[in-house]
């Protein structure tokens, strides 16, 4: 029928059209087509007429394509954005920079070098089967160098590398020399808000007691008093801490710890992110950022597993002992001549002791009675005597410095750290490696007169079982339930009935009698 | 990672922690290969370890003609000497993964746990005590990893007419940009969710190179994540197990 011949025709014409566009596009790279090049083949094969045309006609169209004109340069320059690998690339040359003259180099060689022999450390760790890679453990040397030479300190030290999930970061410990890197700025910072002062309550009593009465009661909760952090180079706050992403991007230095943050931190369960500001979302609330949060386990992992082979560390002995203070200072013995690798591999971990200070419970290592500044403050206030007294709360107290690992809890029977031996075929030469079972990721090593601590981890306690948050608090009741407000239910429709008939009826009865009366007279 | 490239790949993963002693490296190059002698597997894989109380366990896969399924576990308390793997089925599995805590290290270790009662009327009732083999128990969560976390970059692997898997030649690495993108990775396991998807979605995949699931199908999202470490390579890690590193 005409119909279909004419559609099949348009379809044809449709498909040879489309073919004739492809072949007519211009090439990306070299600018021409596939249908001019093939006409020009088919025109140079008609003009010479070589003898086995179809053999050599590559090497036409290459000929072709040779003598064909090109453009030598582009007008448009490609600006190429650099990548971030070129851009990290850029920060951590700085680091490979040597900048000490040689006459300086000479002085400083006198001079203890302040950071600490990090590629010797890391080859012993290696060995045990810890650490990180040998080229990003040099990186992180030169890290280490260049932070203290922007800062005055006395001691840095590689502390560990914390994974997250969108970066990781590397942690330097940091002494500074007496009497600098006091951060003003960190010491004017308050944790969370204190609570409300009263003196500002009382002067609206006293203009406004008429009103007093119309004035919904007021609030009758008083916060727990803040306890204080402690002070810099003391317990929680003994040593500083820097922090970066990776080797080469500038540290950043980490806030003191507070009490309520170690708390806190005890009774969640957070990965880190990778960015310092990124908010934790916990319940109960935590006081503070990840920076916050991130300073929070380095303190705890520090006081839980950085540990020395007994008699490394001394206390010193002209301090008189007394047994209310715990002891928080020690020094490097220099008699130390090191252990065998039996007394130091000993299941039983007698030769290994803690070299930091316990955590108590509220958070800090010397405990703070928070009864006596609470008198302090609330002098003013009217209601004082109406306040309960609290009970003196007991003074916390945890295992003294230089605990021996053979005292550490045990959780559900199995112990707390597990030994390695580097090798098992040279039994002179093996290093002997710890790693902690509470805090996965925790090891410590010793050799001679040899040990460091390390932490490779993700910054979680190990718990057996699934870790469920905290529920929320059950609400505050509104009012005090006492006599005059109770809650009753309204009476129904027939109570009420019940009632205005008995009251009609003892109104009648009073009327009959009065009537009666009036009758009487 | 293959044991034919060992020192290099294990290389990149030295920035997330994952290093092997000296010692460990130099046993496992020369006990792989004669493993792979052995058994006669095409190629031998080393799937990683695990760290349990007393010792450690290596666990190696020797891989046959088909990349996903021809797959035999083999484990190594001191990379010297391997033994396979026992097959477990569903409900020894189930067993097995109820136990809780870490693992010891000694492979002939029975772990118990207690069954709670079931309809049981008795408030008092204890359940049953389950003795799992410490070795039935390393199969469970081996296989278990490798379900929820082993991971392969798209097009690395071919579907061929036979429906026989293979490494694909041609593979040459995905760009940063691809690489960043969730999108890009398979769960190196028997596809699942698949058939769930609507024909719409099916029409789009290739037949060889798309016949395994996506990491953005899963749920809950964000169960496993990529890092650019360095800008340069990557690793994906599974929070849910704390590790499964992919180059």
């Amino acid at each position: 029928r005409p119909g279909n011949r004419v559609n099949m025709a348009t379809s044809e014409e449709l498909a040879f059209q489309n073919a004739k566009a492809y072949l007519l596009k211009n090439s990306t790279i070299s600018g021409i087509n596939m249908y001019d090049h093939l006409s020009q083949i088919i025109n140079r094969v008609l003009d010479e007429r070589p003898d086995n045309a179809v053999d050599v006609v590559g090497d036409l169209s290459r000929d072709l394509k040779r003598t064909a004109f090109t453009k030598e340069s582009e007008t448009i320059q490609e600006t190429e954005s650099p990548s971030g690998a070129v851009a990290l690339a850029q920060a951590q040359a700085k680091l490979f920079e040597v900048t000490t003259e040689p006459e300086e180099a000479e002085a400083d060689e006198d001079l203890q070098p302040i950071v600490p022999n990090v590629a010797e450390t890391a080859f012993y760790f290696e060995q045990t089967g810890v650490g990180l890679s040998r080229e990003e453990t040099f990186r992180i040397f030169l890290a280490l160098k260049q932070l203290s030479k922007d800062q005055p300190m006395e001691t840095v030290r590689f502390w560990g590398k914390l994974f997250g999930t969108l970066g990781n970061y590397i942690v330097a410990e940091v002494e500074f020399k007496d009497g600098e890197g006091e951060d003003e700025q960190m010491e004017g910072e308050e944790g969370d808000a204190d609570p409300e002062l009263p003196q500002r309550d009382t002067s609206e009593d006293q203009e406004d007691e008429e009103e007093k009465a119309d004035e919904p009661p007021k609030s009758q909760y008083k916060p727990p008093p803040v306890i204080p952090r402690e002070e810099s180079r003391m317990g929680t706050n003994k040593k500083i801490y820097f922090v970066t992403t990776e080797p080469g991007i500038p540290w950043v230095r980490l806030p003191p710890v507070t009490p309520a943050q170690i708390a806190m931190a005890r009774k969640t369960k957070k990965f880190l992110t990778g960015r310092l500001d990124a908010p934790i979302v916990s319940n109960p609330p935590f006081p503070g950022n990840e920076s916050n949060y991130l300073r929070a386990q380095i303190q705890r992992i520090s006081a839980a597993t950085h540990v020395s082979p007994i008699n490394y560390y001394q206390f010193e002995e002209d301090e008189e002992e007394e047994e209310e203070e715990a002891r928080d200072s020690f020094v490097v013995n220099t008699e130390y001549e090191g252990m065998s690798y039996k007394e130091l591999a000993d299941p039983s971990l007698s030769g290994w002791v803690h070299h930091v200070q316990y955590i108590l419970p509220q958070g800090r290592c010397v405990w703070y009675n928070p009864v006596q500044k609470a008198e302090e403050e609330f002098e003013d206030e009217e209601e004082e005597e109406e306040r309960e007294e609290p009970d003196e709360p007991e003074p916390e107290k945890g295992p003294p410095l230089l605990t021996p690992l053979s005292e550490d809890t045990q959780l559900e029977g199995q112990p707390p750290w597990s030994t390695t031996l580097s090798t098992s075929f040279a039994t002179s030469y093996t290093i002997v490696g710890i790693h902690s079972n509470q805090w996965p990721g925790a090891h410590a090593f010793a050799i001679d007169r040899k040990f460091e601590n390390v932490y490779v981890g993700w910054g979680l306690k190990y718990q057996p079982g699934c870790f469920q948050p905290a529920l929320p608090n059950q609400g505050e009741k509104e009012h005090p339930v006492g006599e005059d407000i109770t809650e009753t239910d309204d009476p129904t429709p027939e109570e009420e009935a019940a009632l205005r008939a008995a009251q009609e009826g003892a109104d009648q009865e009073e009327e009959e009698e009065e009537e009666e009366e009036e009758d009487d007279d | 990672m293959d044991a034919d490239g060992l020192h290099l790949s294990l290389d990149y993963l030295g920035s997330s922690g994952v290093i092997l002693s000296t010692e460990q490296k130099a046993s496992l190059q020369n006990s792989l290969l004669l493993l792979k002698n052995r058994e006669k597997f095409a190629s031998v894989e080393l799937w990683g370890k695990i760290t349990g109380i007393q010792g450690e366990y290596f666990i190696a896969q020797g891989i046959g003609n088909d990349k996903l399924s021809d797959r035999k576990c083999h484990y190594s308390t001191d990379c010297r000497k391997w033994a396979q793997l026992p097959k477990l089925d569903d409900s020894a599995r189930a067993r097995a993964l109820k136990v809780e805590g870490r693992f010891m290290g000694d492979a002939s270790y029975e772990a118990e746990y207690i069954e709670p009662p079931v309809n049981s009327s008795d408030p008092h009732a204890t359940g049953q005590t389950v003795v799992v083999r410490e070795e039935d128990r390393l199969t469970a969560v081996v296989d278990a990893i490798s379900h929820d976390v082993a991971v392969a970059p798209r097009g690395a692997y071919i579907k061929n007419p036979q429906e026989v898997v293979l490494r694909n030649r041609s593979f040459r690495g995905l760009s940063i940009a691809e690489a960043s993108n969730l999108n890009s990775y398979f769960h190196f396991r028997p596809a699942e969710e698949l058939d769930k998807k609507s024909l719409i979605q099916k029409a789009n995949l290739d037949k060889a190179i798309d016949f395994l699931d996506c990491i953005e199908d899963d749920i809950p999202h964000g169960q496993l994540h990529v890092m650019l470490i360095a800008m340069t390579i990557i690793t994906t890690t599974s929070l849910r197990y704390l590790w499964l590193l992919q180059l």
